[in-house]
């Protein structure tokens, strides 16, 4: 957990205490809708289609048990008693009422939670692993770094008025659990070949109208200097970044059409001009970051405990083991990944007694530490795993144990229709549907990893292009119609996928999906080649084949 | 408030209403022939012509401190019943089509 001092729970006072005066000003007319939006999207709330929405920030998807009681209490008073966990490791409440918007914001500031730059062209929520400072064989803890760049960043007047809204994303490990390629800035920890910690920097990359995976644009910049690199790169998108059409105002647009040569080009000698001395960083500073994390008093654990060993006998047990628990650098530790994704259920969404009860799990069993992860699900980081079988009873009893993550059912989808004012489709129901008809747990094992991603509008909050099977909603004379793509992947290998062919309508889409899968075990050459394997192999004519032959 | 330019373009083609949200907490509204707003849709001015809707939608747009974001919907009339005219419109209207919790 990262501790914040004197000056970051003023900052986060005063900015309620601004917002209680705007929103006074607002409700009596003082200021118009047109001064007042935003405003209110600096602070995270959006006007949906039944209500405001409030989006809270959850820093690179640290909380800690206060925390989430707090949010569970903010579910319970001022909204609807839930929540729903994004995509990009924040929270949004979707029932808020304006007038109560200030309270809320207070009682959060009270446990250091805010809901600053997770709206409006500003640089977002900076992101990370959820299993950041855990992961075996990570470089070292990504968040010390996604800290620095909150700090820098928040409020700065430089990056408070961009052309359109900034993400960064930052990973540390090998396999990519933050997307960092579908990021405006991805920044990849390793070690040089002198064995300096540093960053390969990533640019350009991004979903929505227009896709693009990120470029490298510069593969090592020491850990030292990425602040004056980053704002570099902010600096060259601030000046020549489209202001004119709002379609073409990201920073993707631009490495596009300057070409990713001329881009680093101009990064570099903004670079140098800044002389970047201001904003190198000292080893003190770094190390101050790093010293306000704290980890916990780890005990000297056996690999293989008899606890463990006794519930191995246990079938269920052994496959939510076999899925959910994953191994910790520590020995005797894992990280259990919770399921947002009971069959039947909306994707992501977690009510207040679950947020509670999983706060009170985390101070039983995970040095009172939960994590929230892009995919969203949520994890316990530091679980001694003498205490799996308990830890199994208790979150099965919650409906937090359904063992599908990274499986056909634990899909990521956006609130479309049902919520989003922009979304020409629902998504929910979708997922709904589809988790019904993979409800077979032994079904699912047996098709093995496979990421339905789901969006309700070109937008692609639900990342529906790198989705081993993308749904992307459409409108079509004031239907429901479903675009489906497959090969599309988020990791290291970040690509998008290829669409299949037209349309199908909202009736079909479910059926679609159960005969690409059914295409796909036909056609692996073996249990163990993925499904994106698959694709990769094959094509999507097989796939397109078998979906329209009939249709 | 829409612009004059907005309002100009503004073309209906069936009975229509304008909606908004309620500013102080966002719940979607309807404007009445009595000028103010409703949560019913069964209260909602009905209009018929382009003209009407533009001059129904400039007054509730106007009213910046009631309600924000109005817009014209279309309805359709069953009887005395009126209906939202598309699944946008049904979705502000009757509420999420989904089960929050499992099932």
């Amino acid at each position: 957990m990262y501790a914040y001092d004197e000056l970051d729970r003023t900052l986060i006072n005063e900015r309620v205490s601004e917002f209680r005066d705007q929103v006074k000003r607002r409700l009596s007319g003082e200021l118009t809708e047109d001064e007042f939006k935003m405003l209110r999207l600096q602070n995270g709330v959006y006007l949906q289609l039944h209500a405001y929405m409030f989006r809270v920030a959850i820093p690179y998807g640290t909380l800690s048990s206060k925390q989430l009681r707090r949010l569970a209490h903010i579910a319970r008073r001022y909204d609807r008693g839930y929540g729903h966990f994004t995509t990009r490791q924040n929270i949004q409440f979707n029932w808020i009422k304006l007038a109560e918007l200030p309270d809320a914001l207070a009682e959060l500031a009270e446990v250091g939670i805010h809901a600053m730059q997770t709206s409006g062209n500003n640089m977002r929520n900076v992101t990370s692993d959820q299993w950041a400072g855990v992961a075996p064989g990570e470089v070292e803890d990504p968040r010390i770094w996604s800290e620095i760049l909150r700090q820098h960043t928040t409020l700065h007047p430089e990056f408070s008025f961009l052309p359109r809204k900034f993400k960064i994303a930052i990973t540390a490990s090998e396999h990519d659990r933050a997307a960092i390629k579908i990021h405006d800035i991805g920044l990849r920890l390793h070690k040089n070949a002198d064995g300096e910690t540093g960053f390969e920097v990533l640019v350009g990359g991004g979903l929505g109208r227009t896709p693009f995976i990120a470029k490298t644009i510069k593969p090592f910049v020491a850990g030292r200097d990425i602040l004056s690199y980053v704002e570099a790169i902010l600096r060259v998108y601030n000046q020549y970044g489209r202001r004119d059409n709002i379609y073409k105002a990201r920073i993707k647009i631009l490495v596009h059409e300057l070409g990713i040569e001329k881009f680093a080009r101009e990064v570099d000698e903004e670079w140098r001009q800044m002389g970047h001395g201001a904003l190198t960083l000292d080893h003190s500073v770094i190390e101050e970051v790093r010293s306000r994390f704290s980890y916990p008093a780890y005990e000297k654990l056996p690999h293989m405990p008899d606890e463990l060993k006794q519930a191995a006998h246990d079938p269920l047990f052994e496959r939510w083991r076999k899925n959910s628990v994953a191994p910790h650098k520590v020995q005797g530790y894992s990280i259990v990944t919770l399921s947002l994704k009971p069959v039947g259920g909306p994707p992501g969404d977690a009510t207040a007694d679950q947020m509670d009860a999983i706060a009170d799990l985390a101070d039983k069993y995970s040095f009172g530490e939960i994590r929230v992860g892009h995919e969203q699900n949520l994890a316990l980081p530091h679980v001694a795993k003498r205490d799996l079988p308990q830890l199994w009873k208790a979150l099965d009893r919650l409906g937090l144990a359904t063992p599908n993550v990274n499986l056909v059912t634990d899909i990521i989808a956006c609130p479309g229709l049902d919520y989003c004012s922009l979304a020409n489709a629902r998504s929910i129901p979708i997922a709904q549907e589809l988790t019904r008809r993979f409800a077979n747990h032994d079904t699912a094992d047996m098709i093995g990893r496979l990421h339905i991603n789901i969006s309700g509008c070109i937008n692609a909050c639900g990342h529906h292009h790198v989705g081993h099977i993308g749904i992307l909603g459409v409108e079509k004379n004031g239907e429901e119609f479903y675009q489906i793509t497959i090969g599309g992947r988020a990791d290291e290998n970040a690509q998008m996928g290829a669409l299949i062919g037209p349309a199908v309508p909202y009736a079909e889409v479910a059926d679609v999906i159960e005969d690409i899968v059914e295409a796909y075990l036909a056609l692996r050459d073996r249990p163990e080649e993925l499904f994106v394997d698959t694709v990769k192999r094959l094509g999507v004519e097989p796939f397109k084949e078998r979906v329209y032959a009939t249709r | 408030m829409t612009s004059p330019l907005e309002q100009k373009k503004i073309r209906i083609t069936g009975p229509s209403v304008v909606t908004a949200n309620r500013t102080w907490d966002g719940a979607v509204v309807y404007r009445t022939a009595q000028h103010g707003w409703s949560t019913a849709l069964s209260d909602a001015a009905i209009v018929s012509t382009s003209d009407d809707a533009r001059a129904l939608l400039a007054e509730s747009a106007a009213d910046d401190v009631g309600a924000v974001g109005a817009y014209i919907a279309p309805v359709e009339l069953k009887g005395r019943v009126v209906e939202p005219g598309n699944l946008r419109e049904h979705i502000r209207s009757k509420g999420l089509t989904i089960d929050l919790l499992p099932a």
